[in-house]
């Protein structure tokens, strides 16, 4: 399928690019990566008036340490992500959801800002961040702001982004000491997850002191699995985390499609739950 | 200069893969010419709809378009609907087919209008512009459904669904069954398939408006075939219709094995316009307006003693035909349909299909067409048998494998040459290190973890070389089985080799070059293939089937020896000797007796383009030709193993190791054949993991793009072990008999076996294809659910 016709025009800084999308209207779309928005226009389920491409915009590349945090910028690729060595503790999360996601021409192409503005339920970053309590910073005609992940997804395909804003980049606090994990369940490699499993614990010689968990395509939103992680803390054998990750069950009821029944996907969930956690925490012994 | 080599067995590079792999393949989306047009199409986003009014005037009116026509616009373009070529039956029902739909529309596909214009773009954006009214009728897209009393007709001129039913009975079928002490009775759903070719579908139609001639370019397996449809459907005499199926076409299996809509389409509008029309398919319209592949529900009973020998078969099946018959859709199941006894004995069998119109995309012959269902249904069902009466799945295949030897009769009624069907199951144990594997298995068990193995078998025969043109009328076929060859000395010593097959991908070109230059005894680069063009290569009955080289290769074959047989005249005639003083060797010919006499083929082939000294009753010129009409089919087979480890929590599948030890008889190049085997394979993985083509209630295609119509990359196999026995097959006289659609024949029961044997022990005795993790994390819970 050919998209229906759109004008193009690219932009050299992030000011040309917000004054070209305030021009454009309602129908302007920012363009960095296109893996997601291109095969969207390819079936004429969105048809932008107009393309401003920030692809060019070097100030919005970039991995940046800020001691307890890093700075992403939003043109960084899934690839240049992955290999991020800023990222560490538990931010690592990041890193390792990047390095799966689609293929590596996906990897090379496609950006983190694209994929968080995009807000598909389905994406692995957003569920990372969440667990992470990363900041997604936007800016827009009347400055920049920061919002909270937690904040920033409000539905499926839908943010706290207004029209006009371009998402800029991530903040995300690093959690030194902490193991991470991402179980992703799919069909084929390069497959959306049917359910993710983002996962960073602070293990202790007590066993889990404290743990965080965002959830991949099991609602209109990455969610957090909160009462899994308060269930979990001061846990330390697998029968106990079995026992917490049954609350997952508290959440909204998750999607039905083609590839999962809610009722398989909940289970999924809880499987996904505890063998991210077991990897997370670094015990082999929690694992199987 | 004649060379000693052998090319024939060697594993010489593939001719067609330097431009293919360099970016210089053409596909027929790059042909563009003078003054052509873009034909689009305007498609029924309903199952099921009458058509009360089709407006074009806004579409017409944009910009760009040249045209823009309704079904009923162009009715008078056609003589004749689009053909169907396989009645299988007399009382058959065929429907009238339309390129594009005149008064109901029938499935999510079919063509309500055609807008042109001098760009694609232009003629893609104008199509949204048509405005059509439907009257919004019941669809049905489920096969049993469809059967059903009181099911919505497909047809409101037919009493039912129904069009065909055709039935085998060999032997006293009650009376086995009455003294089997087991009778194991299964029923499998084969799931609705969509080919995936590289290349889209796509026709170019130039016309010639002082002489009406046209020109068709088309990504077709049957440019022949075609050419002589392409005339009944559209009225235009065949001799002035050329068909060029391009050299490069990007693969078919079996889906450019027909007639379209817009092939007819575009010559008509070609006609009407007087300039030249192409069209292009999108991918997911490829998915909606190219033939679906199975979609069947079977049933299949075995009787068989307590011991595991079987005694006779039933089976039933249920066969979508979709909205309308395609080409050769009524056959499909008939090619499978000798094959539910597998490579068994047995004394009596009865086989009876039922083919059902559904609102859906047609179904025609994909990969392996008829075969991979009957072999799935033998290979499961068997695993079946040897489950209740408690016999290892090995041995009950060899307890009832057919004996070896040529002719040997199947209770399925046909005689299958090269039987020996022991070796290649002996050497599949052996790679997969049975007993280790079953003591692995063993362990695992002990352990309780949550990674289980299985090991699952499938020893398959097929039916290929589709061939004697006397067997197919029998089972009402309307064209004939043979190919045609012409093989041509050139003045200079090279060889063209004109070939009625038409590779889409195979490498007919490579493999006919090593049949040529070791039986002319020229170097392998001097040879050149024509092909495709009906113009250059004048009779063909093209490629599909595993036919190519059991057919039109031996045509190759044959003219070459034609070839030597008229150079040795002229040789003898030269050396002023007896024909029958001469000795051939590796394209030279020399006098008994006097070795430092002789003459080369490239002499030879110089001396009768002069032919200033040619023997009495000869003409100028060294060429021959050969149309193969073969004896019998051939039956390749083999013995396939699949190791799984399956995630008991989850449901998710990981397929460990592939073992595929096939006989297609002598081999013309292993690379090709290993290249056939591992795409085949792949496919038959797909439908037994992934793949699976399904519709909404209303007629709506769910996966509608490879986004969730599974098609698996290379990151979801493991290395595929290949392996083969060489059983000289007794229908032709190289000895060949094709492997094409072996692969996905063979597979797709060897995976499912493996999965069912790897949770045997929690009772999961069937996970229906494809085995999705849901689906195999639900037979775990139904069969726990059953024990406790």
């Amino acid at each position: 399928m050919i998209p229906a016709s759109f004008d193009y025009e690219r932009a050299s800084s992030l000011d040309e690019a917000l004054s070209l999308l305030a021009a454009g209207g309602e129908d302007a779309r920012p363009l960095a990566g296109g893996h997601s928005l291109l095969p969207l226009m390819r079936l004429r389920l969105a048809r932008p008036s107009l393309l401003v491409d920030i692809g060019g915009i070097d100030e919005l590349r970039g991995v940046q340490d800020d001691g307890d945090s890093v700075t992403i910028g939003a043109l960084t690729t899934h690839h240049e992500v992955a290999g991020a060595a800023a990222l560490t503790g538990g931010s690592g999360l990041i890193a390792k959801v990047a390095e799966g996601i689609g293929d590596p021409q996906v990897r090379h192409r496609g950006t983190l800002g694209g994929s968080v503005a995009h807000a598909d339920p389905a994406s692995d970053l957003p569920a990372a961040l969440l667990a992470l309590d990363a900041e997604v910073t936007l800016a827009g005609p009347g400055g920049t702001r920061s919002v909270a992940a937690a904040d920033f997804f409000v539905g499926p395909f839908m943010s706290a982004a207004d029209d006009g804003e371009i998402v800029t980049g991530v903040r995300v606090p690093k959690r030194e000491g902490w193991g991470s994990a991402y179980q992703k369940f799919q069909r084929r490699a390069q497959d959306w997850a049917i359910v993710g499993v983002a996962a960073v614990v602070n293990w202790t010689d007590s066993g889990i002191a404290g743990a965080a968990i965002g959830l991949t395509n099991m609602g209109g939103t990455p969610l957090r699995a909160h009462a899994v992680e308060a269930a979990l803390t001061g846990t330390s054998e697998k029968a106990q985390i079995l026992a917490a990750v049954s609350k997952v069950s508290e959440l909204e009821t998750p999607p039905a499609d083609e590839n999962a029944s809610s009722e398989y996907r909940l289970h999924l969930a809880q499987v996904l739950i505890s063998r991210a956690v077991a990897e997370a925490a670094g015990c082999p012994g929690m694992q199987r | 200069m004649a060379t000693a080599e052998k090319y024939v067995g060697g594993g010489v590079p593939r001719k067609e893969d330097p431009k293919l792999i360099t970016g210089q393949g053409q596909f027929l989306e790059g042909l563009t010419l003078p003054g052509m047009l873009h034909a689009a199409l305007l498609r029924s986003p309903h199952g099921s709809a009458r058509i009360t009014s089709v407006d074009v005037s806004a579409a017409a009116a944009a910009e760009g378009v040249v045209a823009a026509y309704s079904g009923a616009d162009l009715a008078d373009e056609w003589a004749a609907g689009l053909p169907m070529a396989w009645p299988v039956t007399d009382d058959i029902r065929i429907p009238d087919h339309w390129p594009v739909a005149q008064d109901v529309a029938r499935y999510v596909g079919d063509a309500v209008a055609v807008v042109v214009a001098t760009s694609r773009n232009a003629a893609l954006d104008a199509a949204e512009l048509v405005e059509v009214d439907y009257d919004v009728l019941d669809a049905v897209v489920d096969v049993e459904a469809a059967v059903a009393d009181g099911a919505p007709r497909v047809h409101e001129s037919f009493d039912d669904n129904k069009s065909y039913t055709w039935a085998l009975t060999n032997g006293e079928v009650d009376e086995a069954f009455a003294k089997a002490d087991v009778v194991v009775k299964e029923r499998y759903t084969q799931p609705r398939l969509i080919p995936n070719a590289m290349e889209p579908r796509a026709v170019v139609a130039q016309p010639v408006p002082s002489t009406g001639d046209f020109t068709v370019w088309s990504t077709t397996q049957i440019p022949h075939v075609a050419k002589v449809l392409f005339a009944l459907t559209l009225g235009i005499p065949e001799s002035q219709i050329r068909v060029i199926a391009p050299s490069d076409v990007g693969g078919g299996f079996g889906s450019k094995l027909n007639v379209y809509a817009e092939e007819a389409l575009c010559i008509a509008l070609a006609r009407r316009l007087g300039k030249p029309v192409k069209w292009v398919a999108g991918r997911s319209e490829g998915y909606l307006a190219t033939i679906h592949g199975r979609d069947q529900v079977q049933e299949i009973e075995i009787a068989a003693t307590s011991d595991g020998d079987i005694l006779g078969y039933r089976v039933h099946i249920l066969a979508a035909m979709g909205a309308y018959l395609q080409l050769v859709a009524p056959g499909v199941p008939l090619l499978g349909a000798f094959l539910y006894c597998g490579c068994y004995g047995g004394e009596a069998y009865h086989f009876e299909c039922t083919g059902v119109f559904t609102n859906t995309t047609p179904t025609d012959a994909y990969r392996g067409a008829g075969r991979p269902e009957a072999t799935y249904a033998i290979e499961r069902a068997i695993d079946s048998l040897a489950r209740e009466v408690g016999v290892d799945p090995a041995e009950i295949r060899r307890r009832n494998f057919l004996p070896a030897g040529d002719m040997v009769q199947s209770p399925g009624g046909l005689a299958f040459d090269s039987a020996d069907y022991e070796p290649a199951l002996d050497r599949a144990l052996e790679l997969l290190d049975y007993d280790g594997f079953r003591s692995d298995q063993a362990e695992r068990r002990e352990g309780g973890g949550s990674r289980q193995i299985g090991v699952g078998f499938s020893s398959y025969v097929e039916i290929c070389g589709l061939a004697p043109s006397q067997v197919l009328a029998s089972l009402k076929y309307a064209a004939g089985g043979w190919d045609a060859a012409t093989v041509r000395m050139l003045p200079t010593g090279k060889a063209e080799v004109v070939t009625g097959s038409s590779p889409h991908g195979q490498g007919h070109v490579t493999s006919w070059s090593q049949i040529a230059a070791d039986a002319l005894g020229i170097p392998y680069e001097d040879v050149t293939v024509l092909h495709g063009d009906t113009h250059v290569a004048p009779h063909g009955m093209n490629t599909y089937g595993s036919r190519s080289l059991a057919v039109a290769g031996v045509a190759v074959h044959n003219a070459c020896d034609r070839v030597v047989d008229k150079a040795r005249g002229l040789a003898a005639h030269l050396l002023e000797v007896a024909p029958e003083d001469l000795e051939y060797e590796a394209g030279t010919f020399s006098v008994k007796g006097v070795p430092d006499r002789t003459k080369s083929m490239p002499e030879l082939a110089f001396a009768a383009w002069t032919a200033h000294s040619l023997p009495e009753d000869s003409e100028p010129g060294l060429e021959a030709s050969c149309v193969y009409d073969p004896p019998n089919f051939t039956f390749p087979f083999g013995t396939h193993v699949a190791v799984v480890e399956v995630d008991t929590e989850t449901g998710a599948v990981d397929l460990v190791r592939y073992i595929a030890v096939d006989d297609c008889g002598p081999v013309i190049n292993p690379v090709i054949v290993d290249g056939q085997v591992h795409g085949g394979v792949a496919q038959g993985i797909a439908a037994a993991l992934y793949e699976e083509a399904t519709y909404a209630e209303d007629g709506t295609l769910e996966t509608s793009s490879m986004v969730n119509y599974l098609v698996p990359s290379a990151a979801e196999f493991p290395s595929f072990e290949t392996d083969r026995t060489v059983t000289p097959s007794t229908s032709n006289p190289m000895g060949v008999k094709g492997i094409g659609e072996a692969g996905t024949i063979g597979s797709a029961p060897a995976v499912i076996n493996a999965i069912v044997d790897a949770l045997s022990h929690l009772g999961v005795t069937d996970v229906p294809m494809p085995a999705s993790p849901e689906r195999v994390w639900r037979a775990i819970q139904s069969a726990q659910g059953g024990e406790a």
